[in-house]
């Protein structure tokens, strides 16, 4: 029976020590060894995945499950390990001792989305983000530890390096500005001339939408039209602003006509959202400080952010310097300060009450609810009501349009196999409403999206409201912008 | 093939594979391929319990068939290899549905998940098990049909798993519980043959072999398709919100309005802890300070459910209501019945942990169970919740404690055992809608008579004679294995029924 020593016997006795709980394995059958040669990645290490997470976090999940039919990869896989109900049973059994952190564990872990659909399903108000963030931020610190590396090149050179300076982005976008104009990169996709990138990069060129003409930079102040209602700052973000700035020139014009003053500070930095979640703390809090600085001040009575992701990391500084430094009680006081003026585009409007649009725009649309802003942010009836205002503008529903389209941050650069497949789904769904535009409030699903369907040959356009809502304020067509 | 369950609690060395569990293996591989396959310990630990936590026991392999043909041959090769098998949906059952009691092999059948057929002339859809229950009714928005039986864990359970434990719902009191709604079922017999029971066709001759299969929880078969009649949606709703000042006052009125010859579409009972529980959670306006209320839902055509809502409304008030209020919007139903569907795990605000029971009484004796209820709950010193489908009396008792605490853990058991006998003592039963499982096995010689039981060990053995499928559910005979029947060490967090 015994005839091959599996690497789990070896571990799993020189892991009793620190394991009171016993590790599982298979049961009575024992068709195979458990947890087959791999390595436990924190045996020795001075780091335990999870071990600084509240265990009351996890005491609040009473394994109801009614969390696995929101989530998106458990619906295209069906595993229990890839819903929301396996994830913290896995990572609690790591915390517990019972599992190591084995490669299979990290797979489905690293699979999670992020996107927060469980949160909402969840009657007994398990915070899951707060589970499965500090969790892969331990992931990754072990996983550097073991590499000795502290993170690869792309995270180095991409995430750290260009996503956070929309100057840099801007630079950075120019080839690709010039390979759309000239059509080259039409001919690179065709002749397979991209697939000569590394694979990362090969996705990000694949995710590069038909990019508009940039809009000219923002002045830092824009008046109000007539009387005066508010006085906002607008949050440009990195990379929307350097690929979807028109819609940022869109978002300060509708807060004009609403009677909003907008300032837009030339010192405000990206939001921080992809070093916070992918562990770096050090830099996000760095970038939260400089927005903090930037951004608000007395006379300000809100932070004004039209995408999704932005605004619900914005939202979560408070939360951020709790957890990333917890003694510094002047800086938690003056982010949540910062925090609770933070108010999506959509939001805002509706809470000041909106100036109804009057130029006509006869379009069948439709709408897809990005994950930070109905799971996150919990804002679902805004947009559509703001869209409602509009004159002619019919909006069917999209199936399933609370089910990630697979974006998520850089999850489609660093799980592609899985956004892909969600993409799909997405694409189907928008397909079979008949629409012929995809509204959206967030820069990562309209790349994500705008791919998918350029892919497929659909040549329907992806909005942000604020696209909609400006061209009707002006009085202005649709191809104004679609250009058709 | 020794299946001795033990707790992965305790610690747990790994076993080597044998020769014959890897010939198994590359069997199933060979059917279901790699994809379709989980057999290392850190990818089989999650399907260790489902939604009833007290008993664990990790399955060998776990297997993702996509059609009836992978169902027939996976079940095909456990039985030449002697290997005990079970099947598994979402994984919501509060009963331990789904628990390996055996270990051996778990065909979980998520991926079989398409809805097959609507006809709506006919009024029915064929779809396979792996479907969640609400998406058929998200599917079917639009048509003017339903799917009516609505357990309230439909957003994720499947309706394979409903048709295993004949599920109920809010709405079994005026539309059956799923049995009454499934028309017919393509099955995997024990033995790996595929059989069709029942049709598309209402009134056929023969023995109501659908009737039989329904709720045996997987011990006759596993189910690869699922004939389902289709509801159509009611022209009108009236839904309201009773206050009272007391348990009894409410569930007196309970009685007058079946007594009335009303039949409600929904008549569910929440009291001031579960009120508490729910508001904090969804900010409906529920009065904190009232005994109980009571969510009634009448519909039909617009012109009936206006009077009957003006008559349930005056016997409320007859029976001391406070107030009755009424859901003005589609927006207010919808809300009332979240609250009403996340109740169980929005405990989760209220305490560490809980055990939800499932008892039936007869309407007329609710009174005495609830007054029951109470007295036990304060004799042990154990907090006790009620949320329940009042109008067929299906209780479901939720005693609150902290699974950290083992004292207070052996009182919790005492005082829902003594709830259950007290059930069956009344003239009702230990389970409306769970299922037996493994959690209420020892309450089988209780309920029914031996010649009963011998009975049912019959049918059984004529279904599933080699005892491989589901073995140790359902009977406490059941088995041929040699099972050792599981202790029971403590109840554990349940939610959603």
């Amino acid at each position: 029976m015994s005839d091959e020593a599996s690497p789990h016997n070896q571990s799993a006795s020189s892991e009793a020590t620190h394991s009171a709980a016993g590790t599982a394995s298979g049961g009575t059958l024992a068709v195979l060894p458990s947890a087959t040669g791999q390595q436990p990645a924190c045996a020795d290490g001075p780091i335990t995945a999870g071990s600084g997470i509240d265990y009351g976090l996890f005491l609040d999940c009473v394994h109801c499950g009614l969390c696995t039919s929101a989530c998106p990869t458990y619906l295209e896989t069906g595993n229990e390990n890839d819903s929301p109900r396996g994830r913290i049973y896995l990572m609690r059994s790591v915390v517990d001792g019972r599992l190591d952190l084995t490669e299979s564990v990290s797979r489905h872990l690293d699979l999670c989305l992020d996107c927060r659909s469980c949160e909402t399903a969840c009657p007994s108000g398990v915070q899951y983000g707060r589970l499965i963030e500090p969790f892969r931020v331990d992931m990754q610190r072990i996983k550097a530890a073991e590499s000795g590396k502290k993170s690869s090149w792309f995270q180095r050179l991409v995430l750290y390096g260009l996503f956070p300076y929309p100057r840099r982005l801007k630079w950075a976008l120019l080839p690709a500005r010039l390979m759309q104009w000239t059509g080259i990169d039409r001919l690179a996709r065709a002749t397979g001339l991209t697939k000569l990138l590394p694979r990362q990069l090969q996705r990000m060129q694949h995710l590069l939408p038909q990019l508009r003409q940039p809009a000219a930079q923002l002045p830092e102040v824009l008046p109000a039209k007539g009387t005066r209602r508010a006085r906002v700052a607008l949050f440009t973000g990195c990379v929307a602003d350097a690929m979807f700035s028109q819609t940022g020139a869109a978002t300060a014009r509708v807060l004009q006509a609403n009677g909003c003053e907008v300032v837009v500070p030339r010192t405000q930095a990206c939001c921080g959202a992809i070093h916070y979640h992918s562990g770096a703390g050090d830099p996000a809090l760095a970038l939260a400080r400089q927005n903090l600085e930037s951004l608000l001040s007395d006379d300000i009575d809100a932070i004004i952010v039209n995408v999704a992701g932005c605004g619900s990391m914005l939202k979560d500084y408070g939360h951020m310097a709790r957890e990333l430094a917890p003694d510094d009680t002047a800086q938690i006081e003056q982010l949540e300060q910062f925090a609770a003026k933070v108010r999506d585009i959509s939001e805002f409007l509706s809470e000041l009450g909106p100036v109804a649009p009057t130029g006509s725009l006869p379009l069948k649309a439709t709408y897809h609810d990005a994950c930070h802003l109905c799971h996150a942010q919990q804002i679902r009836s805004q947009p559509r009501e703001l869209l409602g205002l509009i004159p002619d503008l019919e909006l069917v529903p999209l199936a399933e349009s609370e089910v990630c389209c697979g974006a998520a941050g850089s999850y489609n650069l660093m799980e592609p196999e899985m956004s892909d497949r969600l993409a799909a789904r997405k694409l189907q769904h928008i397909v079979d409403t008949g629409a012929e535009a995809v509204i959206m409030g967030n820069a990562g699903c309209s790349l994500q999206i705008q791919a998918a369907l350029r892919d497929g040959n659909h040549p329907i356009p992806v909005l942000h409201p604020v696209d909609l809502l400006d061209l009707s304020y002006r009085g202005l067509p649709l191809s104004t912008i679609t250009g058709k | 093939m020794s299946g001795t369950a033990s707790s992965v609690q305790s610690s747990v060395s790994p076993v080597p594979p044998s020769a014959a569990g890897r010939q198994l293996l590359a069997e199933l591989r060979e059917i279901v391929g790699e994809e379709g396959l989980l057999y290392n310990a850190d990818e089989l630990l999650v399907y260790e319990c489902d939604g009833y936590v007290v008993e664990k026991k990790i399955p060998d392999v776990v297997v993702f068939p996509l059609n009836t043909d992978q169902v027939v041959q996976v079940v095909q090769a456990c039985n030449r290899h002697n290997v005990p098998f079970v099947p598994r949906g979402a994984g919501t059952s509060l009963a331990g549905g789904c628990l390996p009691v055996g270990g051996g092999v778990m065909i979980t059948l998520t991926r079989m998940k398409r809805i097959l057929e609507v006809n709506l002339r006919d009024r029915y859809a064929v779809v396979e098990p792996g479907l969640v229950n609400v998406h058929l009714t998200q599917h079917l928005k639009g048509t003017g049909f339903h799917y009516a039986p609505d357990p309230s864990s439909q957003g994720a359970c499947t309706i394979g798993g409903n048709v295993a434990t004949n599920s109920g719902g809010p709405h079994t009191l005026k539309y059956g519980v799923t049995v009454n709604h499934v028309l017919g079922v393509e099955v995997v017999t024990a033995e790996g043959e595929v059989l069709e029971l029942g049709g598309a066709v209402e009134d056929l001759p023969g023995y109501d072999l659908t009737g039989l299969f329904v709720g045996s929880e997987g011990t006759f078969g596993l189910c690869t398709k699922v004939i389902v009649r289709l509801t159509p949606d009611p022209e009108a709703y009236r839904t309201m919100l009773g206050v009272f000042e007391t348990v009894a006052d409410a569930t007196r009125a309970i009685s007058s309005i079946i007594g009335a010859g009303i039949i409600p579409a929904a008549l569910e009972l929440m009291d001031q802890g579960i009120v508490e529980a729910v508001e904090e959670a969804y900010h409906f306006g529920f009065p904190l300070d009232a005994g109980a209320v009571l969510l009634i839902e009448v519909d039909g055509l617009e012109v009936a459910v206006g009077e009957e809502a003006r008559q349930i409304i005056e016997l409320c008030e007859q029976e001391g209501a406070r107030e009755v209020r009424r859901a003005e919007t589609p927006a207010e139903r919808q809300l009332l019945w979240k609250c009403r569907k996340q109740a169980f795990g929005a405990i989760g605000r209220l305490s560490p942990s809980y055990c939800t029971q499932d008892g039936v009484v007869p309407r007329t004796r609710l009174p005495e169970i609830l007054e029951f209820i109470a007295e036990s709950g304060s004799r042990h010193g154990i907090r006790i919740v009620n949320v329940f489908h009042a109008g067929d009396g299906n209780i479901h008792p939720i005693l609150l404690f902290d699974e950290r605490n083992p004292e207070q853990v052996q009182r919790v058991m005492r005082a829902s055992d003594e709830i259950l006998t007290k059930c069956i003592e009344l003239g009702g039963s230990v389970t409306g809608e769970h299922g037996i499982g493994v959690e209420k096995l020892s309450f089988m010689s209780q309920l029914f008579t031996p010649d009963s039981i011998e009975v049912m060990t019959r049918v059984r053995q004529a279904l599933n004679s080699g005892g491989l499928l589901s073995p140790g559910k359902m009977l406490p005979t059941a088995g041929a294995c040699g099972m050792e029947h599981i202790e029971r060490s403590h109840p554990g967090k349940q939610a959603a029924s």
